[in-house]
């Protein structure tokens, strides 16, 4: 526990530096409202399918097929408008259509007992593929603007962009339950030890289903935001957005092994993921490195625990 | 001491059934590719005759070779209860400073061309070996981030240039043409890399170990196998083999940018799931890996065949690697039960 | 029988975090003895088989081998001394042949380095002929029973003719014939000047066959030296530091309704037509040998597993198949066998594994009243009088008699009507299981349904109103409280039962 409170101390701390050096370096542009709000949008979709892949990765499972999910998301808003249906059937359609994706998830892990990691693979190429079957490479970007606004304009008199507010809606719910509810405790306890939670009479595989359904659900909430916000819906829209989101929930300071971690270490990830990631932008960086930034802070997040541990060993066999 | 003969007996004539219900089990499962093979190969020629006439299926065999080079890296490091999601972007990495080295040193002999790519690939492999070995962390999940770290450098070093057949020697081009007697050298290549991984696997100690650590890391670790050195040994085959994929690559298409191989990392996974090596680790042969890499290449062919569009092709993989691991378990869990049962019957 | 020993303990110690596992403990083995090595569970014995197998490597002290010390950087190094370790959970390879388990990293090379199939079969037949077993040696292994599996781990020790063979419980799953032909080899392996170190719990097999012991308690070293001179009380005594009389209070109660009752419960090949009812105010043993199908049947009962067939009733309401949720809701509780891996959530506070099992109860609209979670834990933590510093701290760092008082607060915090204990004492030490025992006394006089499975024998004759005993798993034989000797439950639970 108080290894975890000085990690999120540690967080806090680096995004105060990144804040500073930012700033410093831009000249006050970095923090300036303009370049917060492209912030914000730039960590919206992260920041939401973090949320619930918290839940899971706390629980000792892992979904990778979440931006396939996002991405078939994408695909069936611009197949279904092109089909001539209302925005507003498309809409719950497309989530009910993501929780059952990770309905498919979480029933392949908990009903025939598969590594969450091989079922994820699997379905990460099958969604992107049917994402693929269904809107192959065309585009389709002729959404009202009404819907598609939000992407440019923030809340009325704030910088807040809207994907914002609905993360930090979302954040608050994900919190209470898993800080603070017994369904939180259940989630902790099977990440912890699965096997000690059944033989406490927890319904682990219930549980870890929710989970799975809850980032298919969510994922589809950022495939929706994703698709407005470019007003493009494309069948690869997010490809390798995975990679970013199991960095920034690692990097939030959440075991891979599960049973550790908090939702507010996650949020400061993310932060900092987005933060890093829009200096770098700013600095006129290119893409790729920014890819390579990204799978470095994977890296370095999953690999820290170990060689803090080792580094503690070493330490205590000099003493 | 009749008593004891007559206790000892049984056992022994139930043991044979244990052994046979095992092979059976097996024989079912690569059974099943074959008769996949059939189902998508017999439809499609009845379509289309000329799938499988013999420039066809040279095609075929081509097009199936890399994929089936990267599962025989991939197989060694899924016995091991390991996974490489990295191969695809060593491979790109490795055929495009390949290629640029082709173009920019025009005098370079091919062997040594390949040479290099093979040390990039291993170099690849021994940063992602070092990472798993000594940080004790899920493969797969350093291996999604080495994906993106090599993709990211390929890209960097590219700058969006991309070398052209012009520009490589005719000698490396030849390799993904050229045929003796009637078969490409290339997939001869392919053969001798798959023929001494299976013999390595089935005949050494060292590959005996492999399926050990995967059937019972605990044990394999108590019976003083270096466990930490035998993963990081498949990590290095598995990007060096990658390497040569790489190499091999520019001599099959010629032409080569940063993007070489994207997404070639779930076929390969795929292929070799498929060909019925346990994602759980301990069983499985490189044989099998070979029969998935043949499956999934024929697949994307015949959809070419019966001009069905290519987008098919992903969800394709994605749907037959989750058959294959829930077919897996499920006859797992049957022989289990089985095996259970022909014990239980055996005491009563 | 004379000589050097072939290895040597000395003065060795061994921590992990603060639990001191070894404090200066010494053992000598000579070739061609078979030597006991004696201790309540927690005594140290496992860690001091797992220093000789060079997996830990001790704080202090030294292991000599041939009178030099040696420095075991890994289990390759003790098995290249000579030194074969016989884990009671055999360690094989599911995979892999029987054959290959056997030769494991040692296989016979034919040409080329490659590995001789042929050859390495037939030795593995040789071996098995030497033994006297029949093997199918190109067999998997997986599927293969606990005693075929020691006899696999058995020939791999014969394969490189170890020096020193350790076997650690190797009799617990066995039966009285396999026991027999073990033996056997046990005492043909002494008889080529091999030393055997072995640790068992059951004093009439160590004095069939050991000729010298070694007591440890609490991580210590007690004594060692000639069995002739010992009876199996005396060596009881410094097993456990007191008279065994002090233990077992459990006191008469009469019995009240059946509160649980099994009809015909079967898993196939695990257990077959398990009946039985406990009454209110009755402690009910289930007996057997290990892997006869005890535990087992608990965990179908409570749920865990899902039986094929047969139903269990609690207050003559019939449960669902496979679910703990029901059980539990039906007023059952489970201590189950594994503490660490079962029973607890180790890195989890005192407070959060003590309210696990009453998640529901404790919150409102799903959200947890923490107040509630402090005082549940705080009033079971005085009640079973636990040790700790803060109930903030983690499981892990309480003493094992300690955490299984917490397992057990778990429980008794739901206030079930059927308690089910799965080795409720083990591995805890002399004043806790004393406690424990008295705690199960109390449960039954409050008319509470208790069933509790353990290994040993004197835990069972006095704590248990009725003795049920398995054997390969079926219901061998029932017992009352008057007619359990030490001898009927021993002979019913290898299955042989006087009608």
């Amino acid at each position: 526990m108080r290894n975890l409170l000085r990690w999120e101390t540690a967080l806090v701390f680096l995004l105060i530096v990144v804040a500073l050096t930012g700033q410093v370096s831009t000249d006050g542009s970095f923090l300036s409202g303009g370049n917060l709000f492209y912030l914000g949008l730039d960590i919206g979709e992260i920041a939401l399918i973090a949320l619930p892949l918290t839940l899971v990765i706390v629980a000792g499972e892992i979904d990778l097929s979440v931006a396939s999910v996002l991405g078939l998301s994408s695909a069936l808003i611009g197949w279904l408008w092109n089909a001539g249906w209302s925005l507003e059937t498309i809409l719950p359609t497309v989530i009910v259509v993501g929780a059952l994706c990770g309905a498919v998830n979480g029933l392949l892990v908990t009903r025939l007992g598969l590594p969450s990691l091989a079922v994820t693979i699997g379905t990460l190429a099958l969604y992107r593929g049917l994402a693929l079957v269904v809107l192959g490479d065309t585009a389709v970007a002729d959404f009202p603007s009404s819907y598609t606004e939000f992407g440019t304009t923030p809340l009325p008199g704030t910088n807040i962009p809207y994907p914002i507010l609905l993360a930090a809606v979302l954040a608050v719910l994900f919190g209470i339950a898993l800080h603070a509810s017994s369904f939180g405790r259940s989630v902790y306890a099977i990440g912890a030890n699965e096997e000690g939670a059944r033989f406490s009479g927890i319904r682990v595989k219930r549980i870890k289903l929710i989970l799975f359904v809850l980032a298919g659900a969510v994922a589809a909430i950022a495939g929706i935001v994703y698709t407005f916000r470019f007003s493009s819906a494309r069948a690869d829209n997010g490809v390798g957005l995975e990679l970013a989101v199991v960095a920034a929930v690692l990097l939030g300071g959440v075991s891979i092994f599960g049973g550790k971690g908090s939702l507010f270490g996650v949020l400061a990830g993310v932060l900092l993921l987005g933060g890093l990631r829009n200096l770098l932008i700013l600095q006129d960086t290119s893409t790729e490195v920014l890819t390579i930034v990204t799978g470095l802070l994977l890296l370095v997040s999953v690999l820290a625990p170990s060689i803090t541990r080792r580094v503690g060993t070493l330490r205590k066999a000099h003493t | 001491m009749t008593t004891q003969l007559d206790t000892v007996a049984p056992p022994a004539a139930r043991r044979t059934a244990a052994r046979r219900l095992t092979t059976r089990v097996g024989r079912v499962r690569e059974l099943g590719i074959v008769v996949a093979l059939a189902l998508v190969v017999i439809p499609t020629a009845i379509v289309n005759p000329r799938f499988v006439q013999p420039q066809s299926l040279r095609d075929l065999l081509l097009n199936a070779s890399i994929v089936a080079l990267l599962a025989v890296g991939q197989t060694l490091v899924v016995i091991t209860r390991n996974v490489d999601l990295s191969v695809g972007s060593v491979l790109g990495l490795s055929a495009f400073l390949t290629a640029q080295q082709f173009a920019d040193h025009p005098g370079t002999p091919v062997i040594a061309g390949i040479g290099f790519g093979i040390a990039v690939g291993l170099a690849c492999g021994l940063l992602n070996g070092l990472l798993v070995a000594l940080g004790n962390v899920p493969s797969l999940v350093v291996t999604l981030g080495t994906l993106y770290v090599f993709r990211g450098i390929d890209y960097a070093l590219a700058q969006g240039r991309q070398v052209n057949a012009a520009n490589l020697p005719d000698a490396l081009l030849d390799l993904g043409s050229a045929r003796i007697v009637g078969i490409p050298i290339l997939v001869l290549v392919t053969v001798v890399v798959i023929a001494v991984a299976a013999v390595y696997l089935r005949s050494y100690r060292s590959g005996r170990e492999l399926y050990a650590i995967g059937s019972n890391p605990e044990a394999a670790t108590l019976a003083g196998i270096p466990v930490a050195k035998r993963t990081l040994t498949t990590f290095v085959l598995s990007g060096l083999v990658a390497g040569l994929a790489g190499a091999l690559w520019v001599a099959r298409y010629g032409t080569v940018d940063a993007a070489a191989g994207t997404g070639l990392e779930l076929q390969v996974v795929a292929a070799v799931v498929v060909g019925g090596v346990a994602i759980f680790g301990g069983s499985g042969t490189v044989a099998g890996a070979t029969l998935g890499a043949l499956l999934l290449g024929t697949i994307t062919s015949c959809l070419v065949v019966l001009q069905i569009p290519a987008f098919w092709q992903q969800a394709i993989s994605g749907a037959l690697l989750l058959s294959a691991i829930t077919v897996d378990r499920l006859l797992a869990l049957r022989l289990a039960k089985a095996l259970r049962t022909t014990e239980g019957t055996s005491h009563a | 029988m004379d000589g050097p020993p072939v290895v040597a303990l000395d003065e060795v110690s061994k921590s992990f975090g603060a639990v001191r596992a070894l404090s200066g403990v010494s053992l000598r083995l000579l070739p061609g003895e078979a030597h006991a090595l004696l201790g309540e569970n927690g005594a140290g014995k496992s860690t001091l088989i797992k220093t000789l197998a060079g997996v830990h490597r001790p704080d202090a002290g030294q292991v000599l081998v041939d009178g030099s010390a040696q420095r075991f950087s890994g289990p390759a190094d003790a098995l290249a001394a000579g030194i074969a370790i016989i884990y009671q959970e055999p360690t094989l390879f599911g995979d892999l042949t029987v054959a290959e388990n056997v030769f494991m990293g040692r296989q016979p090379l034919g040409f080329g380095r490659r590995i001789d199939v042929a050859e390495m079969n037939s030795r593995t037949s040789e071996l098995f002929a030497r033994l006297g077993v029949k093997l199918d040696p190109a067999r998997p292994a997986r599927g293969l029973s606990i005693a075929d599996q020691q006899l696999v781990e058995i020939a791999k020790a014969l394969s490189f003719d170890a020096r020193v063979i350790v076997m650690d419980e190797p009799t617990a799953a066995l039966s009285a014939h396999e026991v027999q032909r073990l033996f056997g080899v046990v005492k043909a392996l002494r008889d080529q000047n091999a030393a055997v170190l072995f640790v068992s719990h059951r004093l009439d097999e160590v004095f069939a066959l050991c000729q010298r012991a070694t007591v440890l308690r609490d991580g210590e070293f007690v004594w060692s030296g000639e069995l002739s001179g010992e009876t199996p009380d005396s060596l009881v005594r410094r097993m456990v530091g007191r008279e065994l009389s002090q233990l077992f209070p459990k006191e008469d109660t009469t019995a009240g309704d059946v509160l649980l009752s099994v009809r015909r419960l079967t898993r196939e090949g695990v257990f077959t037509d398990v009946s039985f009812d406990v009454r209110a105010g009755e402690i009910v043993a289930l007996s057997g040998l290990v892997g006869a199908g005890r535990s087992e049947v608990a965990r179908a009962v409570f749920g865990i597993d899902r039986p094929d067939g047969g139903s269990v009733h609690v207050r003559g309401k019939k449960l669902k198949y496979g679910s703990p949720t029901a059980a539990m809701a039906a007023g059952i509780g489970f201590v189950p066998e594994d503490r660490r891996q079962q029973g607890l959530v180790m890195d989890a506070s005192i407070e959060r594994n003590t309210a696990l099992a009453s998640l529901g109860r404790l919150s409102t609209f799903g959200l947890l009243r923490r107040s509630s979670e402090r005082a549940l834990a705080q009033d079971w933590a005085v009640k079973l009088r636990l040790k700790f510093a803060k109930l903030s701290d983690p499981v892990g760092v309480l003493s094992g008699g300690n955490q299984q008082k917490v397992v057990l607060a778990k429980w008794l915090a739901r206030k079930p009507s059927v308690l089910i204990v799965d080795e409720p004492t083990r591995g805890i030490d002399v004043g806790t299981k004393a406690e424990v025992h008295r705690l199960l006394s109390e449960l039954a006089g409050q008319g509470v349904a208790v069933l509790m499975i353990s290994s040993e024998l004197p835990e069972v004759l006095g704590m248990a109103d009725r003795v049920l005993v398995m054997h390969e798993g079926r219901l061998v034989e029932e017992l009352s409280r008057a007619d359990a000797t030490e001898e009927r439950v021993a002979m019913a639970a290898a299955g042989q039962v006087a009608r």
